[in-house]
């Protein structure tokens, strides 16, 4: 599968299947981020799973989410080990888990945090892979008006590799906020421009 | 008529049971089930379906209250995981035994203790000899297609017996996967209207049902019961080709994947089966002569029809997601090594129990098992009968 990394064409994998793991703590929304991006997905005629790991659901506790895109038929049923791309929503797990386990040296990570991607790869320890950093915590505080990473951090995946072609992406999340949001147009509002936001923020290396 | 649409297991369970929309559900909500039953009651709270809900306050009546309405002559249907279907032990075999053909998904879910909400099949497994049909559920879309399967399979006229469904609690249920699904009316006239010969509210023609039987007639009951496990065989091939037709989807006793010329294969249900494939299909790329049986239907147990798909097989590792504590392998390998018996191929088969109360079951412990597989081939001999995959011993 061929996708757009960063604005540039590349071949992402060998492999049918774009897999992603999303870190986060209970409470950050990385079920739903992994959820919502895999339905995106599916609405664009991509095949699709996306699930989390069901385990003590906490708040603050670490929570792994997983999403498969590919053009294929997805049959594997199992955690993804070599994920193509890594999201991690809130930086204090790099110290608390192995959030690089399994990454290639062609491996993406997207961070939530202040730092830029130079620090972020040194606390990393990396020697390969691309880390791409945004504030996906202002960003939501500032459009949302709550800290919460994951719709701002969609916004960034889609413009470091673009799974879902980023006009079908916003016009799709649109179309499920107001699903959801039915009565409180303001969120909607509010989460599409953290988006937005996020997708013109993102630094990459 | 197909709609593509991504769905966890338990939304397409729940919108499967909207499209039948059966006349009775009493249902309890038991972890990883319960979106099952929190979804169809807002189908009944928002008028969506006719279905009369009863509210109960444990899986034993739960079942108790099926029974009852599928006795009085209704399509009734309820739904559980493990310890739930513990619960409603006594009632279950009371179901298949007075011949209802009630339609139950189960997500599949480890029995306590210790404590555990993950898969695994030994709730379903436990529940292998209470005489209800039992088809296992790749993913979303089998658990979809085999709901509505079920009740045909479960009212026609050769059968009469209670049908299971399962699929994978969390690893299906609560996974958003792509599938199709059919609109309304096709469900609709597919399933059909239930009409039942003999029901308890049919005031012209009285019967009795449950009543005493002790040694003058318990015994052919029970005959009566085996009858019509095996009469369920035909039946479920019968409605699967009709489905096909209206689906475009296929299903058999089980599936083949690449056996026909395969000299190690492995056997293995649910939604592991699908890593498995694509480990198969991995190995054949390398020019590995892997296959594959999933097996859908494990009651009845289709044994010719197994014994035939696999008598070329030099080496077989059967997949236990279940611990039987018979020191003799998990609840599927004792029948798949016993239906291959006859054919005196001098096929090795080995047991690997696998992924209790969840572990997860990654591609490298199955390339494990076909690594096994390709040495017990070449030398004919196998270290251990029974395997355990991805524990710490």
């Amino acid at each position: 599968m061929t996708i757009v990394i960063f604005e540039r064409e590349e071949q992402i994998k060998m492999s049918d299947v774009i897999e992603i793991r999303w870190h986060g703590r209970g409470g950050q929304g990385a079920k739903t981020a992994a959820i919502l991006l895999a339905e995106a997905a599916s609405r664009v005629g991509k095949y699709i799973q996306g699930f989390p790991e069901y385990g003590p659901e906490r708040m603050g506790a670490p929570v792994t989410a997983y999403t498969r895109i590919g053009d294929k038929p997805i049959r594997i049923h199992a955690n993804i080990l070599e994920p193509d791309i890594v999201v991690i929503l809130d930086p204090t797990l790099i110290r608390a888990t192995d959030v690089a386990s399994g990454v290639s040296e062609n491996g993406i990570f997207i961070i939530n945090t202040i730092e830029s991607p130079a620090v972020m790869r040194k606390k990393l320890n990396l020697k390969g892979g691309r880390v791409f950093t945004v504030d996906a915590n202002n960003i939501s505080l500032e459009t949302i008006g709550r800290v919460i990473p994951n719709t701002p951090l969609m916004g960034a995946l889609i413009k470091v590799a673009e799974v879902i072609p980023y006009d079908d992406f916003l016009k799709i999340m649109k179309e499920e906020f107001e699903k959801k949001f039915k009565s409180r147009p303001e969120v909607v509002e509010g989460n599409i421009k953290a988006m937005e936001r996020a997708y013109q923020e993102v630094k990459g290396e | 008529m197909n709609k593509k649409v991504a769905l966890t297991g338990n939304e397409a369970v729940a919108l499967s049971m909207k499209q039948i929309n059966p006349d009775v559900v009493a249902a309890y909500p038991i972890t990883p089930q319960t979106e099952i039953v929190q979804f169809f009651s807002s189908f009944v709270a928002n008028g969506q379906v006719d279905t009369e809900f009863v509210t109960v306050e444990s899986e034993h009546s739960a079942m108790s209250a099926t029974v009852g309405a599928s006795a009085a002559g209704a399509r009734a249907m309820t739904a559980t995981s493990a310890n739930g279907l513990a619960l409603m032990w006594e009632v279950v075999y009371i179901a298949a035994s007075n011949r209802l053909p009630i339609v139950m998904p189960v997500v599949n879910r480890a029995l306590s203790a210790p404590i555990n909400i993950h898969c695994d099949h030994s709730d379903t497994m436990g529940a292998r000899d209470s005489g209800w049909i039992q088809l296992y559920s790749e993913n979303s879309q089998e658990a979809y297609d085999n709901m509505i399967q079920a009740v045909r399979i479960a009212e026609h006229p050769d059968v009469l017996l209670p049908v299971m469904v399962m699929m994978d609690g969390f690893i299906i249920s609560h996974g958003l996967e792509n599938l199709e699904v059919m609109d309304d009316e096709s469900v609709k006239d597919f399933v059909g209207t239930y009409k039942p010969d003999h029901y308890l509210l049919d005031i012209e023609n009285p019967i009795t049902m449950g009543p005493l039987a002790l040694f003058d007639f318990y015994f052919e009951v029970k005959r009566q019961q085996a009858e019509a496990m095996k009469n369920a065989k035909d039946v479920i091939l019968d409605v699967a080709k009709e489905y096909k037709d209206l689906s475009g989807r296929e299903y058999g006793l089980f599936e083949s994947y690449k056996l026909d010329d395969a000299e190690i294969a492995i056997v293995v249900m649910s939604s592991a089966a699908g890593t498995g494939k694509y480990v198969v299909d991995k190995l054949r790329e390398e020019g590995k002569k892997a296959g594959l049986l999933k097996l859908r239907v494990f009651r009845p147990f289709p044994h010719k029809e197994i014994a035939e798909a696999l008598k070329h097989i030099k080496a077989l590792a059967v997949m236990d997601r279940a611990e039987s504590f018979s020191d003799f392998g998990g609840p599927l390998f004792a029948p798949i090594r016993s239906a291959l018996f006859d054919v005196k191929n001098d096929i090795k088969v080995v047991d690997y129990i696998y992924g209790l109360g969840g572990r997860d079951i990654v591609p490298p412990h199955i390339e494990k098992v076909f690594n096994d597989l390709e040495e017990i081939k070449e030398t004919g001999k196998y270290d251990k009968l029974v395997n355990y995959l991805g524990v710490r011993e």
